[in-house]
């Protein structure tokens, strides 16, 4: 029982020390190490991510079956690690511009991914919970980064006690299924209820609570209100890492958790992700529709997205679940592209985000215009770029499965989207120039918008190639 | 059994009137007394379950940290406690039918528990009878429960780093303790003599 195999968990101890680590050079080195500091991180990163392909892929059960590690937590790392690289990448000369520039900023990055792979991993209702709780109070300290601004402080507190309420309904949930099984392991619980010929309506109550709970994190509608005030509120790049990695990490712990334990209660959890994923759709499409800052329109299609994700997972199929995996990764690629014109949207030393600040992008300069064409236009999964390979195949997945309703919805609530999403290109191209933005985009931030915008370009040469490993990585889940 | 059902009852009765008391009184300060005295009798209630751990732990992290935490607050913010109050009674209708709602959905779940022999030999951690509960915890806080107990660690260090971050601010003209500075401080630095030469007041 007692196996201190600590293997699969390098690149988690590795990511800890190197936190630690750099938290010291900081504290002697003062704030001006912050650059140092974020590029070390980002290079930390990078390891952990080579010591993750070293390691063995195979199904691994470690720590008294505390953690566990496969191809579906391997791939879902990686993706984690790519996205936190990106994060750190952005925000470099970002907090320097803004005079925000502390060195704890990438510390914090750094705990909050150190969380999220443990989320992935976790195969005790202990561990997720711990994994959640590290993540969710860095990115806390995060939303409330920058001091001087009321709102980014208004973002901090209500996504603190928004939270700290949806782990309170978690926590709530855990104790119920504990109480009603007795064993708080994924395993464990799983055989419990494959054995029992009805599910009991202890665990049905604690799991909706547990989904109650995740929905906030993942923030599918209708538990989706904290997320464009927080978005908006946030230092720009905090958003930028709100919008790409967490949702990842919150959707592989959710894809876990009700294909391992809570297999036996499909039925049962179907009707709830279905609820969810159509009520997401619907609001974040139709609410996008009026704003005028492109964050919190981001936050909207991000209520969308996570409707379009939880289709596949409805689908309950290994290809079902595969795609959810392949269309959270193309819209993390997505953001990235997006959040790097965003933030290099600055006039004379000052941060805008209206719509409107994009107007005739296309005369004052053209390749940042194009770069966000093609982005908008695989965002509201036109053809035949990568968002639209996301899209068919979610939908693809519960047609598949004779959900018609939903791909319905789905289809009809993408047109909608494409309105807004079509709407900046507008502004870009036809609308009246405005003043020109401050020229000198660093290097880093010209780098992931190239890359953002080949894979949004280049996907349909390779699609292959992603499809397989991700619906490989998640049949992980269906072994039985 | 007879004392131990009425310590039972005299705890949970304290309890209850002091957590009304909590949302009911006047002023700020006897809520938080009321909330310490709430604690200390949750606490009894552990003892009596045989969980004399969770108990000192009650005793010592929300009486000891959290209550006088809050009693600092209380004393030292001055907020009108009263002005946040007003209008939090329009709430109370809603807020009473959701309780009832939820309640009886609990009653229902609460009403169909029945506590399975199996369900007994999964638990994570076995009680027996020969060791107490402290003794207990201990043995498998760093063997089976490692790994989540290390982990907690990590999230108490990050909520430090957030702590500094977030009110942590360098002041200019803050006057510190520089003891280096005052070795190196010779007489000739502080003092001047001079002759005073009379009549003229010494300068």
């Amino acid at each position: 029982m007692l196996d201190f195999n600590l293997i699969p968990l390098i690149p988690e101890i590795f990511m800890a020390i190197i936190a630690m680590g750099l938290l010291i050079v900081g504290v002697f080195n003062g704030n001006d190490s912050t650059r140092v500091v974020s590029w070390a991180a980002a290079a930390g990163l990078g390891i952990a991510a080579l010591l993750l392909m070293g390691l063995d892929w195979q199904q691994t059960f470690v720590m008294s079956g505390m953690f566990t590690f496969d191809k579906f937590a391997g791939l879902l790392k990686l993706m984690i690690l790519l996205g936190l690289i990106i994060s750190i990448a952005l925000s470099v000369r970002f907090i320097k511009q803004e005079g925000m520039e502390r060195f704890e900023y990438p510390i914090l990055i750094l705990f909050a991914g150190l969380g999220m792979m443990i989320m992935v991993s976790a195969n005790n209702f202990l561990t997720l919970y711990m994994g959640l709780e590290l993540q969710s109070l860095s990115l806390y300290v995060l939303a409330a980064f920058y001091r001087n601004s009321r709102k980014s402080a208004e973002a901090g507190i209500k996504y603190f006690l928004l939270g700290a309420l949806s782990s309170g309904l978690l926590l709530f949930g855990i104790s119920l299924i504990y109480g009603f099984s007795g064993t708080l392991d994924y395993s464990m619980l799983g055989n419990a209820l494959d054995g029992m010929e009805s599910i009991p309506v202890g665990i049905t109550f604690g799991m909706v609570f547990i989904l109650a709970g995740l929905a906030f994190k993942i923030s599918a509608a209708p538990f989706h209100m904290w997320t464009p005030d927080v978005y908006e509120g946030a230092p720009s790049s905090v958003t930028a890492f709100f919008a790409m990695v967490p949702k990842l990490a919150a959707i592989g712990l959710l894809m876990r958790l009700l294909f391992v334990p809570f297999d036996a209660a499909t039925e049962q959890w179907i009707q709830i992700i279905y609820f969810l994923s159509l009520l997401s759709m619907i609001v974040g499409a139709f609410a996008a529709l009026v704003q005028t800052d492109i964050k919190r329109l981001l936050a909207y299609g991000s209520i969308a997205n996570i409707g379009y994700a939880l289709i596949g997972l409805v689908a309950a199929t290994p290809e079902g679940a595969g795609s959810v995996v392949l269309y959270m990764f193309i819209y993390m690629i997505a953001t990235a592209g997006v959040f790097a014109i965003l933030i290099s949207m600055r006039r004379g030393g000052r941060a805008f985000t209206k719509i409107e600040d994009l107007a005739g992008l296309s005369k004052t300069a053209p390749a940042m215009a194009y770069a966000m064409l093609i982005l908008m236009f695989s965002m509201a999964g036109i053809p035949p770029m990568a968002g639209f390979f996301g899209k068919l195949l979610v939908f693809n997945a519960a047609v598949d499965q004779g959900y018609y309703i939903l791909a319905t919805v789905g289809v009809v609530t993408s047109v909608v989207a494409a309105f807004y999403y079509l709407k900046i290109v507008k502004v870009m191209f036809f609308d009246e120039a405005a003043d020109a933005f401050d020229g000198g985009i660093p290097l880093a931030r010209r780098i992931i918008l190239f890359v953002s915008v080949l894979f949004a370009v280049a996907f349909i040469f390779k699609p292959a190639v992603f499809v397989e490993n991700s619906v490989n990585a998640a049949s992980a889940l269906f072994t039985e | 059994m007879i004392v131990q059902a009425l310590a039972f009852y005299l705890f949970a009765g304290i309890l209850v009137v002091s957590a009304l008391m909590v949302i009911t009184a006047r002023n700020p300060v006897h809520s938080v007394l009321f909330l310490i005295l709430g604690f200390f009798n949750s606490a009894g209630l552990f003892v009596l379950l045989g969980a004399e751990f969770v108990a000192m732990i009650m005793v010592i992290v929300y009486v000891g940290a959290v209550a006088v935490l809050f009693l600092f607050v209380v004393m030292m913010l001055d907020i009108s406690f009263a002005d946040l109050r007003k209008g939090a009674m329009q709430y109370v209708p809603v807020g009473l039918l959701i309780a009832i709602v939820l309640l009886v959905e609990l009653g229902m779940v609460y009403g169909s528990w029945v506590i399975s022999p199996e369900a007994m030999e999964r638990v994570a951690a076995q009680a027996s009878a020969e060791i107490g509960n402290t003794e207990s915890i201990g043995r498998v806080i760093y063997t089976q429960f490692f790994l989540p107990f290390q982990i907690a660690g990590l999230i108490l260090f990050v909520a430090m780093i957030g702590a500094i971050v977030l009110t942590h601010r360098t002041r200019p003209g803050v006057r510190k303790q520089s003891v280096a500075e005052q070795h190196r401080r010779k007489v000739e630095d502080a003092m001047e003599i001079r002759k005073v030469t009379s009549g003229t007041g010494g300068f």
